[in-house]
């Protein structure tokens, strides 16, 4: 598919803004600003951002606890993710979620879980309300291959099936449920998983290439927004930090050579070579794209610092929509 | 009024709440046939057909036997727009969703800081008392009492049923209904047309001065039949109804138990940490003064339930067990040295 220039210079603003987020809150964990871990999406820009240009505007998504990718590559703001990782009143979930559970229900962030594949029913329900109400949108529901052995997974996709629901299931396959190999406890090719639920099913090799995601994941929310339901596209990738900054195992269960050969394929690198090989962008286009993104994530930085924590009380609002006395 | 059984009265909530909001739709495994009863415009089928017919297939929708997306796609839907109902059919199959409600349906409207609401209810029956054996029997909403973000009611009779499940559905918080099969049956003239009943606010079923009586779900019919044959030995009982564990009239309770300074709570769950431990501790922790006899519970004991009829009987709270807990609180008027009133 040909994409007009500024859709791929976007593409690479948000892969920039992952990075650099990222890059900024494993330090910012180091040093203590960033209460418990984070995970980054380091290494995986081009799947995140590749899918969600996928979408439109109104769509829906959900994700996991590597969180902070998907709701920057569906266009959310970075001071309020910035302020939520540091635990502040001004975050985008008021300091109650953090970094393993961002929503932004403004740019249809419908929520991260840190449990591994519960919040596929969630996209699988936004999914039901669009079929419903006849709002024409597509949800996506972001999932590991870890979560691509949770029970919930296939009775999503089973429901969404039968009911012919406009969603797509995404599987990001970094290779590693944590340090447990996906090889050693996945049975078979997820992505062919699909044929038993009747719907398609493809993997995308290459999911270092925010193109070819971008292709794959389009042709499924293309298909899901003309009503003929739902797909699986599994997206091959590779995370380049640990599980969670911070981590330190004993084993190394990654090799180097196989680090080494991943590295060499950095998504962020790759398409800035692409944007410029093609004459889509010069250097110093790309060197102001990179440097208006540092910038962003400095004044998200500072936004989050500036920010009060939240009030004690808020420990107990939201609970329900009308508090109630109770006998706390 | 129009003379109506539990399960009548669910199916008009239902259906009015259906008509008045065409956000309203309901999923479930064998809703379209309208198996349990709940889901038919009139008294019978022949009379305004069922809901399959009144509403289409777009908002009523047999589901597979998949617990977790069931519930964990309703609170997406409900997130995005739709206010469903889901009907769980047994208590029991809740426990295949466990994740959804507590890690989704709970804590999304907290985790994310107030951006979702989850107007959705789910509803479930407790198949007690009829032998149909532990994968069918239970009776779990203590359980559900110690998850902040829950709703809970257990209607005890048609009024309420109808009344509550309204509020429920009209309500932008997840409710859980537990609704008894033992009260199935049970019928009463109830007010003709919609209406609504709070949350929160018990119902005194019968005034009395000697005892509170505190009964839940199918032990309330229990508790009447108590207290009928306790006044004929002179003792006058007071029940209340709570109607919604959460949130729970705290207030009545109290109240109820600063006339009387006696205490019985009946419970139909188990007895560990269930309702009637909640209230037990909320009653000596708020009006220890008021209390002229130890607190009891009347409750299912620690058990799974059995198959056999000759033995299941015996474990749930009934008018008999409720009776002679009363007489022993109020054994200080009625022979035995009274206690020590404090202050």
């Amino acid at each position: 598919m040909t994409l007009a220039n500024d859709i791929l210079l976007e593409m690479q603003r948000r892969m920039l803004r992952i990075r650099y987020f990222d890059e900024r809150a494993s330090k910012m964990v180091k040093r203590g600003e960033i209460p418990g871990t984070v995970h980054t999406s380091i290494g995986q820009e081009a799947q995140v951002v590749g899918a969600c240009m996928a979408l439109s505007e109104i769509d829906y998504m959900t994700g996991n606890h590597r969180s902070h990718g998907h709701p920057i590559g569906k266009g959310a703001q970075l001071g309020p993710l910035m302020a939520e990782l540091v635990g502040k009143a001004t975050g985008v979930c008021g300091g109650k979620g953090g970094s393993m559970h961002l929503a932004d229900f403004k740019v249809g962030s419908l929520g991260e879980s840190g449990i591994v594949g519960s919040s596929i029913p969630i996209a699988t329900g936004a999914a039901l309300s669009s079929k419903i109400l006849g709002t024409g949108r597509v949800s996506l529901a972001f999932f590991g291959d870890g979560a691509a052995n949770q029970g919930c997974l296939y009775e999503a996709m089973n429901l969404a099936s039968v009911w012919e629901l406009p969603i797509v299931f995404l599987c990001e396959n970094n290779h590693y449920a944590l340090s447990t190999p996906a090889h050693t406890v996945t049975a078979g090719v997820i992505a062919e998983r699909a044929a038993g639920f009747n719907m398609p099913g493809v993997r995308v090799e290459d999911g270092q290439s925010v193109l070819t995601v971008y292709d794959a994941v389009r042709a499924a929310v293309d298909r899901a927004r003309a009503n003929k339901g739902p797909s699986l596209v599994e997206v091959m990738t590779y995370r380049f930090n640990e599980h969670s900054e911070g981590l330190r195992l004993a084993t190394d269960y990654r090799n180097a050579a196989e680090k080494e050969s991943w590295l060499k394929r950095d998504p962020v690198k790759m398409f800035r070579s692409y944007l410029l090989d093609n004459g889509i962008a010069d250097a110093s286009i790309l060197d102001q794209l990179e440097a208006e993104v540092l910038a962003e994530v400095e004044d998200a930085v500072q936004f989050a610092e500036d920010s009060p924590y939240p009030e004690p009380s808020v420990a107990f609002k939201d609970i329900y929509t009308e508090s109630f006395g109770g006998t706390q | 009024m129009t003379v109506t059984s539990y399960l009548g009265a669910i199916g008009a909530a239902q259906r009015e709440a259906m008509e008045a909001d065409e956000r309203v739709i309901i999923i479930g495994e064998d809703v379209e046939a309208n198996v349990y009863g709940t889901m038919g415009g009139g008294k019978s089928r022949a009379d305004k057909g069922d809901f399959l017919q009144m509403f289409g297939s777009n908002r009523i929708r047999n589901t597979p036997i998949s617990e977790e997306i069931m519930v964990g796609a309703a609170a997406g839907a409900a997130m995005t727009g739709l206010r469903p109902i889901v009907d769980l059919s047994y208590s029991t199959f809740l426990y295949m969703a466990m994740d959804q409600f507590i890690n989704q349906v709970a804590k999304s409207r907290y985790m994310f800081g107030g951006q979702a609401s989850l107007p959705v209810v789910f509803r479930s029956a407790m198949f007690y008392g009829l032998s149909t054996a532990a994968h069918h029997s239970d009776r779990p909403y203590p359980m559900f009492m110690n998850v902040p973000g829950l709703k809970i009611m257990v209607p005890a009779s048609p009024t309420d049923a109808k009344g509550l499940l309204r509020t429920a559905i009209d309500m932008d918080d997840p409710v859980l209904s537990f609704e008894a099969c033992l009260l199935w049956g049970m019928k009463e003239d109830i007010e003709d047309g919609e209406f609504r009943i709070p949350f929160g606010v018990a119902r005194t079923v019968r005034q009395g001065t000697d005892v509170t009586i505190v009964a839940i779900s199918s032990a309330v019919p229990q508790a009447v039949l108590a207290a009928q044959i306790l006044e004929t030995e002179g003792i006058s009982a007071e029940i209340i109804d709570p109607r919604t564990l959460v949130p729970l009239d705290s207030l009545a309770i109290l109240n109820s138990v600063a006339r009387t300074g006696r205490l019985v709570i009946a419970d139909p769950a188990n007895r560990t940490c269930g309702a009637a431990a909640e209230i037990s501790a909320i009653v000596s922790e708020l009006a220890f003064d008021c209390l002229r006899a130890p607190i009891i519970r009347v409750t299912t004991p620690d058990t799974h339930i059995p198959f056999s009829p000759a033995i299941e009987k015996q474990l749930y709270p009934d008018s008999i067990k409720i009776a002679e807990a009363v007489r022993k609180v109020t054994s200080a008027r009625i022979g035995a040295g009274a206690p020590a009133r404090r202050n």
